[in-house]
């Protein structure tokens, strides 16, 4: 794409999407590191994870100032008028991981550490692993442009809700061996449904990138594989877990 | 050009409205020099038709073919097919003055004849034989005025002169004498590009109005001007028609690179 006749109108652009990736980066981060402290149990770090999540919300607050203020100074057209958009949307996408990272922080913070029981954490681990993926693959495609890199996210969501549901009958099941686990793991089930809504975000996300690239919305409406409210135990619906 | 399939397409798909006039094949050359190429292009009945693009792509050339206004410049010779209601408007046994009557024309700089409000509006309908008698032609002007948006400040002053009227309200008297020869088509030629913000708006706001009655072609520089005020818009890029489509397209999803370069403002 060549460059605008008005050569600041381009600085305001490239502007607003490099604090489009700072804010992705530090989203990244901060699921990874509220990650990190559930498994560590290291309430420190979630702590820390609390206190950083105030950033993201500035970055929000700002990336909101500076659109507004380029619409109305620029009064943009097609591409730029998308990218605009685009921004407004992602930034919020963002600030919710943000929220959804200090969440999981949250409950690292309340698990009373009495059962130590690695194998507990492990699925909640490998989950957030693919959610942090998802996150990382859907910001690269927004940087490089990359639609078919961010129809690979949308895809890939199922995969993340499909693990949910498996993990939900898993944390399940321990909690019906051992009472003693029901604490736990109902703190891991809500960090795995924060984590699967990282991963619904990741999907907007990738959805806004083909909309910034292509103009088109997306129509389809996307498969909702949280299945979890059919599993049951001993035929009792579950609730939805709503953080 | 399979740019030109999907306009087809477009304009029949998305016509809620009938076809007024229709360009075919529409070429001009001044002199030697050609001015327009193949310009095929649909007006629509009660809707707004933005022209956009750059500085001397043809947009005036082209909408002056629609009214034969071309026809007073000698050296401009247009070619192919531009139809009104199925009728050749370039065929010989069209009466010209009576085609300008139906394709009535406003232009950048407001032009009120140096005589009073009143006669600058009763001008048209007097030579038209349109009013039957002095209750009539008050009666045309009067409405004609209403429509315009002017009435309430002109009212009492009647009889001053209509150049001197601000720029705003003199191209609102202009299009108060367009209207009030009942035409059914009304061509615009950057009607505010002389105007306020303010007798911008008035002129948007009316030109809304019109649009329940008349098919409206507008020429303006203004992106913003186009989004706000048309349902389709024509981009024309070096005396070529690049792309045609409704407005909420064009503006936010161009097909054309050209198109698409121009209104993000890339290149002039
Ligand atoms: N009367 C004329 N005699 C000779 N050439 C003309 C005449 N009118 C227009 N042209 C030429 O035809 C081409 C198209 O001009 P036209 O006025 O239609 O452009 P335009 O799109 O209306 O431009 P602008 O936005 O500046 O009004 C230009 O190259 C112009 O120089
Ligand atoms: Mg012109």
């Amino acid at each position: 794409m060549s460059d605008h006749i008005v050569r600041a109108y381009d600085e305001d652009l490239r502007d607003l999407a490099h604090r489009i990736a700072e804010m992705g980066g530090l989203a990244e981060h901060l699921v990874g590191e509220a990650v990190s402290a559930l498994v560590a149990r290291d309430t420190d770090r979630a702590h820390a994870v609390i206190a950083e999540d105030e950033r993201i919300d500035d970055m929000h607050a700002e990336i909101e100032e500076k659109s507004t203020l380029l619409i109305a100074k620029r009064q943009p057209m097609a591409l730029d008028l998308r990218e605009i958009i685009a921004a407004i949307r992602i930034s919020h996408d963002l600030e919710r991981i943000g929220d959804l990272a200090k969440n999981v922080a949250k409950r690292t913070i309340a698990i009373d550490d009495e059962f130590r029981q690695k194998r507990l954490i492990f699925g909640v681990e490998h989950m957030a692993q693919l959610a942090m993926e998802q996150l990382k693959a859907v910001l690269d495609s927004y940087a490089s442009h990359d639609d078919h890199a961010a129809g690979v996210v949308r895809a890939r969501d199922e995969e993340v809700d499909a693990m949910y549901t498996s993990l939900f009958r898993e944390l399940l099941t321990y909690m019906m061996e051992d009472p003693r686990n029901i604490t736990l793991c109902t703190h891991l089930l809500f960090c795995a449904k924060n984590l699967e809504r990282i991963g619904d975000h990741a999907t907007n996300i990738a959805e806004t990138v083909h909309y910034i690239i292509t103009g088109e919305r997306i129509t389809e409406s996307r498969t909702k594989k949280d299945l979890t409210s059919a599993v049951t135990a001993d035929g009792i619906a579950q609730p939805d877990l709503s953080d | 050009m399979d740019m030109q399939v999907n306009d087809a397409v477009g304009q029949t798909a998305t016509a809620g409205h009938a076809i007024k006039m229709r360009g075919e094949k529409v070429s001009v050359h001044y002199g030697e020099k050609q001015a327009l190429f193949d310009v095929d292009h649909i007006v629509h009945d009660r809707e707004v038709t933005a022209l956009i693009g750059p500085s001397g792509c043809g947009k005036s050339t082209y909408i002056r073919c629609l009214n034969r206004m071309n026809d007073t410049i000698p050296i401009c010779r247009v070619s192919g097919r531009i139809t009104l209601d199925e009728t050749d408007v370039y065929d010989p046994s069209v009466d010209v003055v009576e085609l300008r009557a139906r394709v009535g024309m406003v232009f950048q700089k407001p032009n009120p004849f140096p005589k009073s409000i009143f006669e600058n509006v009763a001008y048209g309908p007097r030579i038209h034989g349109i009013a039957a008698g002095k209750s009539e032609l008050d009666e045309i002007v009067t409405t004609s005025l209403q429509k315009a948006g002017l009435w309430d400040e002109v009212k009492d002053r009647l009889d001053e002169p209509g150049t001197g009227l601000s720029g705003g309200q003199q191209q609102r008297l202009c299009i108060a004498r367009a209207i009030a020869v009942s035409p059914e088509v009304i061509l615009m030629d950057e009607p505010c590009s002389a105007l306020d913000p303010i007798a911008t708006a008035k002129v948007e706001e009316l030109i809304d109005e019109l649009r329940e009655n008349y098919a409206i072609v507008i020429v303006t520089h203004s992106m913003q001007q186009a989004a706000r005020v048309s349902q389709r818009t024509a981009f024309f890029h070096l005396g070529h028609l690049v792309e045609e489509g409704r407005t909420d397209h064009i503006f936010t999803n161009p097909h054309d690179q050209r198109t698409q370069d121009y209104i993000t403002g890339r290149f002039g």
